[in-house]
């Protein structure tokens, strides 16, 4: 089995507080990491080499400290690595960006397996994975939660919708996007430590994938923003003054005048 | 990179540098710096009070193409329902519609669809129904290949869906088809008349600010809204529209994936997206065990139990709980926030509440600016109160 795993880097802002007084970020302690939900892409892709052998490849789209995402995806467990990075694909919409990766798994070739995360959390949109899964004109099952089997060219996955889980089957090659449900990251091992101090990681510009200039980044986007702002919300609520028991009291109050409760 | 810093114009005020939603600037000698990793989304260059900031243009690579008319909405089934989320959509698509003069259709996939013709009351001009025991579940495969085909066909300019998990899955892969752009759970839909725009807001780069985003040149312009995001309109039964069963050839299905079986999750007490109230927790629960004062309340009320992210993601209740961009959204009439502060992810999913309870012992934490009712205080202290009050 080769299996391409999809990493991203990410800004580590889902924590990060807005400052009221002047209405901009609190931004001490913004560091970037590896997007959560592709930790698990990650380590099923691990798992599922061990249990049918095969080979591993990390392929991270980003500047070039986005290096860090892959020496990191080494250590716990990946083979090799491969960044995509050129000042050109800066400013990618999910479009673009599925344009790239499926550029330059084309470039990898032979491949049985290609798994993504749920989503990222600074663009939140899930659509990078089914947009390169159609790209690549192969299947795709979102929201994978196990796998079942792989057997002769078929994969049988159990995937979690809104109310329940379905059991899939798909042909191979296919696309997952996995949920977290899915396993439990392992740590980086000593040996994956030193693997990822001392991996070459060879970095792919646009040219090397065969990409098209007009394809990529921000000249090959769909999408693009027109407008940054704070969001306002401005309820004009109540403060309910008082003990812990006054307070209380009033909100029981209101809420039942308002026929809430 | 397309972004440049005028050294000579600078003034190293930081304006930029907090406006940065990557807090990518840094002010090096008096001077902006900005680090790799740029999006060029531009915050930067509206915050800068000098104009020393200029991003180059993208180049469009396409023609604007113009020739698109109408607005169409994936009217989403489950079973031989019609699903809330669709009739929301429509509603949304009635006034978009409206405003550009221009026609409404809904494209509806299921089989033995009921009462279809409420997507007529509720705004559509014309339904586009594909009825066939084939698309009784949602086959991906097939969906992406009809909506894709159909949209070929029909050329709308605007296509909506709501972002379920079905959604979320296919209308990706038709607008890769398509070689359009979508934009992912949008919070507000607006259109700019004059160069017949979608205006796409959505919280953007980790919940943190808002964007607008347009497709510009390609159509049709695709965004997926997530479901309670809007308000259904009344429905007019009066309302006149045309339902157009498509032919359907299911010889040409070439469908690689294949649905084994469905089992439910029968856990959730209350689907959080139904309840009337909800009673949600926080970090500022501090430890797993103490959900169980927030179980406690919302066992009192009759309501749902909500989390925000925090908690789950330290899996002290599982992710069906959970409320925001990544989870559900929900607008109950009733929504207590006890220990949340409430991140812009988090007020996504549930500001269009009626009522909006805050408990939290900062006094700053932006749910206070949503809330109809703000008690600063303990939680520890009040929720026991609430309960003990309730019950007597």
């Amino acid at each position: 089995m080769n299996i391409l795993v999809c990493l991203k880097q990410v800004p580590g802002t889902t924590q990060v507080q807005i400052d009221s007084e002047t209405n901009t970020l609190i931004r001490e302690g913004i560091k970037n990491i590896v997007n959560p939900f592709d930790t698990y892409a990650l380590e099923e892709g691990v798992r599922l080499k061990e249990q049918y052998g095969g080979k591993v490849t990390a392929i991270s789209m980003g500047p070039p400290q986005a290096e860090e995402v892959l020496r990191e995806a080494i250590s716990t467990g990946a083979d090799e690595a491969v960044l995509l990075s050129d000042s050109a694909y800066a400013g990618a919409d999910t479009l673009a960006t599925a344009y790239t990766l499926a550029k330059a798994i084309n470039k990898i070739g032979e491949y049985d397996l290609v798994i993504c995360g749920r989503q990222t959390i600074d663009g939140d949109t899930a659509q990078v994975g089914p947009e390169l899964a159609e790209t690549l004109d192969i299947p795709v099952v979102t929201y994978v939660s196990r796998v079942e089997e792989i057997d002769s060219g078929q994969m049988r996955v159990q995937r979690m919708v809104e109310d329940g889980y379905e059991a899939i089957e798909t042909t191979l090659p296919a696309l997952i996007t996995v949920v977290k449900e899915i396993n439990t990251p392992r740590l980086p091992s000593l040996r994956g430590l030193a693997r990822a101090k001392s991996a070459v990681i060879p970095v792919w510009n646009a040219a090397e994938i065969g990409a098209d200039q007009n394809m990529v980044g921000r000249n090959g986007s769909a999408t693009w923003v027109t407008r940054i702002f704070f969001p306002q919300t401005g309820r004009q609520g109540e403060i309910l003054e008082g003990s812990p028991e006054d307070q209380t009291e009033a909100l029981i109050t209101r809420l039942r005048d308002g026929k809430l409760i | 990179m397309g972004i440049q810093i005028d050294s000579e114009i600078c003034t190293g005020c930081g304006n930029c540098m907090a406006s940065c939603p990557f807090g990518l600037i840094d002010i090096i000698d008096d001077k902006a710096h900005i680090d790799e990793g740029c999006t060029l989304c531009g915050a930067c260059q509206e915050a800068c009070e000098y104009d020393a900031i200029t991003i180059e243009a993208a180049v469009e690579t396409v023609a604007v193409d113009d020739s698109h008319r109408g607005i169409w909405v994936f009217a989403e089934t489950k079973g031989d329902r019609i699903k809330p989320v669709s009739t929301e959509l429509l509603s949304k698509g009635r006034e978009l519609a409206d405003t550009l003069g221009t026609e409404l259709c809904a494209v509806c996939f299921g089989h033995s669809v009921r009462e279809t013709e409420q997507l007529i009351s509720h705004g559509a001009d014309r339904v586009y129904l594909i009825d066939d025991a084939v698309l009784a579940n949602h086959q991906e495969d097939v969906y992406t290949e009809q909506l894709a085909r159909l949209i070929e066909q029909h050329r709308p300019e605007i296509v909506l869906a709501g972002a379920t998990a079905l959604g979320r899955s296919f209308i990706p892969r038709v607008a890769a088809i398509l070689k359009t752009g979508l934009t992912a759970d949008c919070t507000e839909l607006e259109i700019d008349t004059g160069r017949r725009l979608l205006l796409q807001t959505r919280p953007a780069f980790g919940g943190n600010v808002m964007a607008t985003i347009i497709c510009q040149a390609r159509r049709p312009q695709m965004a997926t809204v997530r479901p309670r995001v809007f308000k259904k309109n009344t429905p007019d039964q009066n309302r006149k529209g045309e339902i157009i069963n498509v032919d359907f050839n299911k010889e040409s299905i070439t469908s690689k994936t294949k649905i084994l079986g469905f089992v439910e999750d029968l856990t959730e007490k209350i689907n959080i997206e139904d309840a009337d109230i909800i009673v949600s927790g926080g970090r500022g629960l501090d430890k797993p065990e103490n959900f169980q004062l927030i179980e406690e309340l919302a066992a009192v009320l009759g309501a749902a139990v909500g989390s925000s992210r925090p908690p789950v993601d330290d899996g002290w209740i599982p992710y069906s709980h959970q409320v925001g961009q990544t989870g559900k959204t929900v607008c109950p009439r009733l929504y207590i926030a006890c220990g949340i502060s409430g991140s812009v992810q988090h007020l996504a999913g549930m500001q269009t509440s009626d009522t909006i309870v805050a408990i939290n012992n900062d006094p700053n934490a932006p749910i206070f600016e949503v809330a109809t009712y703000g008690i600063v205080g303990d939680l520890f202290q009040v929720v026991p109160l609430m309960i003990k009050k309730l019950k007597s």
